[in-house]
């Protein structure tokens, strides 16, 4: 398990610790953050990037993010700001009962467009499930993509990329 | 002879920070740079950096690379600073300190400076294998300089070896361009980059072999595949050699100081591990044991570019300060600043292999 975690794949009781509070996310619009930063390095843009506070202050540059999800809106800033792309936003909020909405970075090619059916991807790039891509964003202007996908409710703590399969005929 | 106040050899991100900072000071600086364009390795990095906002945390790499570019012409056009591209400086001469360089090929020059800040970089390392000298078998750095400065692609699937922060950076710039990973080797338990690096790689389904090596390149002109195995906590070769379909083999295997010039100049040098190499003892204003020597970035030291920037203003604040040219006050704000900001760069567990190399070379005052 540490092996696996050694190579870059968050793991069992690691997870645990960065998914949201469960009845605030249930309920809240827009969604809540998820950060994936485990390891101490000299890193603050996503607290910079955070327009309510919710990412607090960093006493010390190479502590790792802490979320106040009661402030957290779920807008995605900082899924496009964290060099790291350590963050992902989950709305359970959204759509049919079994659905949920991803905002995901996105740094690759080709680009996705909204409407289009994409793979879902766990933390090893193994296949989750289909999702559709409803809406793509570039909160800084500056290359990096948030990808809003529908995807199954109960994989937003396996889905964590999308690939994006486009046929010629398009 | 050309003269100058303070010449600064190298125009990476240390180099071009301290000669900035100097210039900003009023000296009058000049740099040298043997690549046809500035930024060192700064222009080739398409990843967002880390640090805090003071070291452009968030944006890529070249786009600071371009930051840095505008002072740069800000100064050129007060006639505070001159850059000398395509010029390798190929010696100091400590009887009367002068450095002669060579430009392009064919001319050559020589300029006697009163200061001298080396931001001379790094090398890339190479580790044994058979056929490691088969066409296919690239750098990292060869890798980036081909496809993020000239848009040429090295092969359609890589082997990547190291899962320092290059290895893992160039893997992901290669995924961009297109190009497969057919995986990435790592001798130790752990990789050595950020695991959130790792973590992009490894959700686009890249296996990250550790506790692996190369132990041969397969083909027969060209690199047509590689042969893995695992090794034990002593890297010795334990289980079955693994073969893997590539046609480029890439080493990220770490880099080393280039450090030619301060051992000509007889800088006092010392070989420690934790900095990669052999590095000049210093000061904590990057003053080497020869009073009219500065050095920065990872020629003092192989770290990331955050530092190196920070590092390259210490030196060129420490060189102009010499020239007296610098208030008291000035100096001591600007210092403390910058070493606040390198303290807080190497705080972390990364930083942890940094901090116990610097205490190795390091001295509070030259006596």
């Amino acid at each position: 398990m540490d092996k696996l975690f050694n190579s870059g794949v968050l793991t069992a009781e690691r997870i645990e610790t960065v998914i949201p509070p469960r009845d605030l996310w249930k309920t809240k619009k827009n969604g809540l953050v998820i950060i994936e930063c485990p390891q101490r390095i000299p890193c603050n843009p996503c607290y910079e990037s955070c327009p309510t506070g919710a990412i607090l202050p960093f006493e010390d540059i190479n502590d790792t993010p802490v979320v106040d999800y009661t402030k957290c809106i779920g807008c995605g800033r900082c899924v496009a700001k964290c060099p790291g792309l350590a963050c992902f936003v989950a709305d359970l909020t959204w759509g049919a009962e079994n659905e949920a909405l991803m905002k995901l970075p996105y740094e690759m090619l080709p680009k996705p467009e909204p409407g289009d059916e994409v793979v879902c991807l766990d933390r090893i790039g193994s296949e989750v499930s289909q999702g559709k891509v409803i809406n793509i964003t570039e909160p800084w202007e500056d290359s990096t993509m948030v990808v809003h996908v529908v995807v199954p409710k109960d994989r937003v703590m396996d889905i964590r990329n999308i690939k994006v399969v486009k046929n010629n005929a398009r | 002879m050309q003269t100058t106040e303070i010449l600064v050899i190298g125009g990476g991100p240390a180099g071009l920070s301290a000669a900035l900072e100097a210039a900003s000071l009023g000296a009058d600086v000049t740099v040298l740079d043997s690549d046809l364009k500035l930024g060192g390795q700064l222009i080739k990095q398409t990843h967002k950096f880390f640090g805090s906002k003071a070291e452009y945390a968030g944006t890529r790499g070249f786009e600071i690379a371009n930051f840095l570019f505008d002072e740069i012409e800000k100064y050129k056009t007060l006639g505070k600073l001159k850059v000398f591209t395509n010029t390798t400086a190929t010696g100091y001469y400590k009887e009367d300190g002068v450095v002669s360089y060579m430009v392009g090929e064919e001319k050559y020059g020589r300029i006697k400076p009163q200061k001298l800040v080396f931001a001379t970089g790094a090398q890339e390392r190479l580790i044994p294998f058979v056929n490691n000298d088969m066409p296919g078998v690239y750098g990292a750095g060869a890798i980036q300089t081909l496809m993020n400065v000239y848009g040429i692609v090295p092969g359609e699937k890589v082997l990547m070896i190291g899962a320092g922060n290059i290895g893992l950076i160039v893997s992901y710039q290669l995924m961009q361009a297109g190009i497969k990973i057919a995986g990435i080797v790592e001798a130790m338990p752990k990789i050595g980059g950020y695991w959130v690096h790792a973590a992009k790689i490894r959700r686009l389904g890249v296996p990250i072999y550790l506790q692996h090596t190369i132990k041969e390149a397969l083909g027969n002109n060209v690199v047509e595949g590689a042969v893995i195995q695992e090794v034990n906590n002593c890297f010795q070769p334990v289980g079955d050699p693994m073969e893997v379909e590539c046609d480029t083999i890439c080493l990220a295997v770490g880099l080393t100081p280039t450090c030619e010039l301060l051992w000509s100049a007889g800088c006092e040098m010392k070989f420690v591990p934790q900095l990669c190499g052999y590095v000049a003892r210093r000061d904590p204003m990057m003053r080497t044991s020869h009073p009219d020597i500065w050095v920065a970035g990872d020629a003092a030291g192989i770290e990331e570019a955050s530092a190196a920037m920070v590092e390259g203003r210490i030196a060129g604040l420490s060189a102009v300060a010499s020239l007296n040219h610098v208030s008291q006050e000035t100096f001591y704000d600007r210092s403390a600043e910058y070493h606040q900001r390198l303290e807080n760069l190497r705080a972390g567990e990364v930083g942890e292999k940094i901090r116990s190399g610097l205490s190795c070379v390091c001295c509070k005052q030259w006596g």
